[in-house]
């Protein structure tokens, strides 16, 4: 995904003149193609977030279209003010992309782990905040983000993902993909996001083979959600339970919650599966670090199997 | 300040105390102190310390329309130091980019003129008032010039208490390793921070030496003091394109109001007195 993302970048430089990469302190030798090809739009910096921002807001106040790439903690938390003032408050066309959302760190602990990334995105006005589930996605959102108007975060995986994800035709920033169009009435509705959704596709067979029907609703953006599609996927199910590999605290769950609460209309149960409120005591892997949370196929199921049997009381 | 760095300076700093100010400087302060009258609150002391350097900007040296406020060949201008907003309206309401009136409408519910520059008041380039964040702007402007090969100049103009902030370095190291030469850097050196004193809270001296280890050609001036202004300004403008430069301006806080002037506690008032009107010749 992070590979596609980064290609994706070079090809629509070729595609439009505005575009402009801004790394910092990258591996060597990144996008080098796109530095030979067109050395005034390519930029390398040193270890300086706040400042790179802040060059990437200049630069959209141009109107050229620039994409930022670092480690999403550090594009994220180190230079919030920076993200919140110089792109938010000026509305800016800046792309941020966060390599390593979520546990993909796992090795490296807590200050590589963005656990929060989508919430205090999400926190910020005009701010548009994605997190795809497949590199195939990824070409589309990139495509998608070249002349959306406002600033965006780009949420990346591990890499290697699994290709979950549906045809092109059916791709807009700021519109859910039902991925299964075919649950009919489905008792329970999974609402996913970024690689979850991957897990949350695989619980839904283990549960159709249950005999539990379940419809799986992937959410690409966070921000704006897609507050129609959750609604009324959540009005005919018994239960819905959301998943993300993302702290509990302001990530999908709560962006779920607030939709379903502000209808002023009864709903059914939520359980939200996500990160707790801490920071990882362990390193290991990022399924290991998942699987502490059941955020996995086995936790997912269990969540619907559990939460139906407590709704049918 | 003590004698040594006093003496790292070629600027008479006497003559900046003792600067007196022409007719038009005390006119853009009558219109500061007006804003701040029916406003009931603002940043006195940090915008007195900029009206010339503000003033000879946009008089002498920056490219810009007034009745075009977008034309893409201007010379870019950021206020880095946001709080000392009121100076920039003053010198964009004389110089026609809003009407006069509307400084009466300072900080109003539906003003056009905040607390703070934001895009929302013609002339302003970027909303700024959270310090460090002009001169990473700044570059990306300047970048921008040269990608899109255009010959606009930037200027960043940014407080002393400011530069204590980590991204102005980050900033400045980075314009060094682009080779800068359409960036301008001021320093408004009025020597007093919030707290008090600069040498006191963070002491960035030596600070012509920072600025020249971080590549920078390093000019400075008297703030108060047009005439040397406009000349270090044109020196400035005219070195050799390959290197960003910064005009460190020697400037007095509080400066045409005595009672305000070297005075911490007048960095904001709500209230002027008929005192302060009369130093400047609003009343008799």
């Amino acid at each position: 995904m992070r590979k596609r993302c980064l290609d994706m970048v070079y090809t629509l430089a070729q595609r439009d003149e505005r575009v402009v990469f801004i790394g910092s302190d990258l591996s060597p030798g990144l996008l080098g193609e796109m530095k030979k090809t067109y050395p005034e739009r390519y930029y390398m910096e040193g270890v300086a977030e706040a400042n790179i921002i802040g060059m990437a807001a200049g630069m959209a106040m141009e109107g050229l279209v620039p994409y930022v790439n670092t480690i999403a903690t550090f594009i994220t938390r180190r230079c919030y003010e920076q993200v919140a003032l110089d792109l938010c408050l000026h509305d800016l066309p800046v792309r941020l992309i966060g390599n390593g959302g979520g546990y993909v760190y796992a090795p490296l602990g807590p200050t590589h782990q963005a656990i929060e990334d989508l919430a205090i995105m999400r926190a910020l006005p005009n701010m548009t905040v994605t997190a795809v589930c497949d590199a195939e996605e990824m070409t589309r959102l990139m495509n998608a983000s070249l002349d959306w108007p406002h600033p965006i975060y780009i949420r990346l995986a591990k890499g290697g993902d699994p290709i979950v994800s549906r045809p092109a035709k059916d791709f807009a920033i700021g519109k859910a993909i039902d991925m299964s169009e075919d649950a009919g009435d489905a008792e329970a509705l999974i609402v996913a996001t970024g690689v979850a959704t991957t897990a949350a596709l695989e619980a839904g067979k283990r549960l159709a083979a249950d005999g539990v029907r379940c419809r799986v609703l992937h959410v690409h953006t966070i921000k704006p959600l897609d507050t129609q599609a959750i609604v009324d996927a959540a009005r005919t199910a018994r239960l819905v339970v959301t998943v993300e590999e993302h702290s509990i605290v302001g990530g999908l769950g709560s962006a779920v919650l607030e939709a379903l609460a502000d209808t002023g209309e009864r709903m059914p149960p939520v359980r939200r599966l996500g990160i707790g409120d801490e920071f990882a005591h362990h390193y290991g892997n990022q399924q290991k670090l998942m699987d502490i949370w059941g955020i996995n196929p086995h936790g997912i199921a269990r969540a619907v199997t559990n939460g139906l049997a407590r709704a049918r009381q | 300040m003590n004698d040594a760095i006093k003496s790292s300076y070629a600027t008479d700093l006497g003559r900046v105390r003792d600067q007196q100010l022409d007719e038009r400087s005390l006119h853009l302060r009558r219109l500061i102190v007006r804003a701040i009258d029916k406003g009931k609150r603002g940043h006195i002391g940090p915008a007195l310390s900029l009206v010339e350097i503000i003033r000879v900007l946009y008089d002498d040296v920056l490219r810009h329309r007034q009745q075009e406020p977008k034309w893409p060949e201007r010379d870019r201008f950021i206020l880095s130091k946001g709080h000392g907003c009121l100076a920039l309206y003053a010198v964009l309401a004389d110089k026609g980019y809003f009407p006069i009136a509307e400084l009466d409408r300072f900080c109003h519910f539906d003003s056009i003129l905040g607390g703070h520059p934001e895009v929302v008041t013609p002339g302003v380039e970027a909303c700024t008032g959270a310090l460090g964040h002009g001169l990473p702007i700044g570059i990306g402007l300047a970048l921008a010039a040269r990608i899109q090969k255009r010959d606009s100049r930037i200027v960043v103009l940014m407080g002393d208490g400011e530069i204590n902030e980590g991204s102005v370095w980050e900033a400045a190291a980075c314009a060094d390793k682009h080779r800068l030469g359409n960036l301008t850097a001021i320093i408004d050196y009025n020597k007093l921070q919030s707290a008090g004193s600069v040498f006191e809270i963070q002491n960035m001296e030596p600070l012509a030496d920072k600025w020249a280890s971080f590549g920078f050609q390093v000019l400075e001036a008297n703030g108060h003091d047009v005439a040397d202004l406009r000349r270090t300004f044109a020196r400035a403008m005219a070195l050799p394109p390959n290197q960003p430069r910064v005009v460190i301006c020697h400037t007095v806080k509080g400066k045409g109001i005595p009672a305000a002037e070297n005075n911490a506690s007048w960095h904001h008032k709500a209230e002027l007195s008929d005192h302060v009107r009369q130093a400047i010749g609003l009343k008799d």
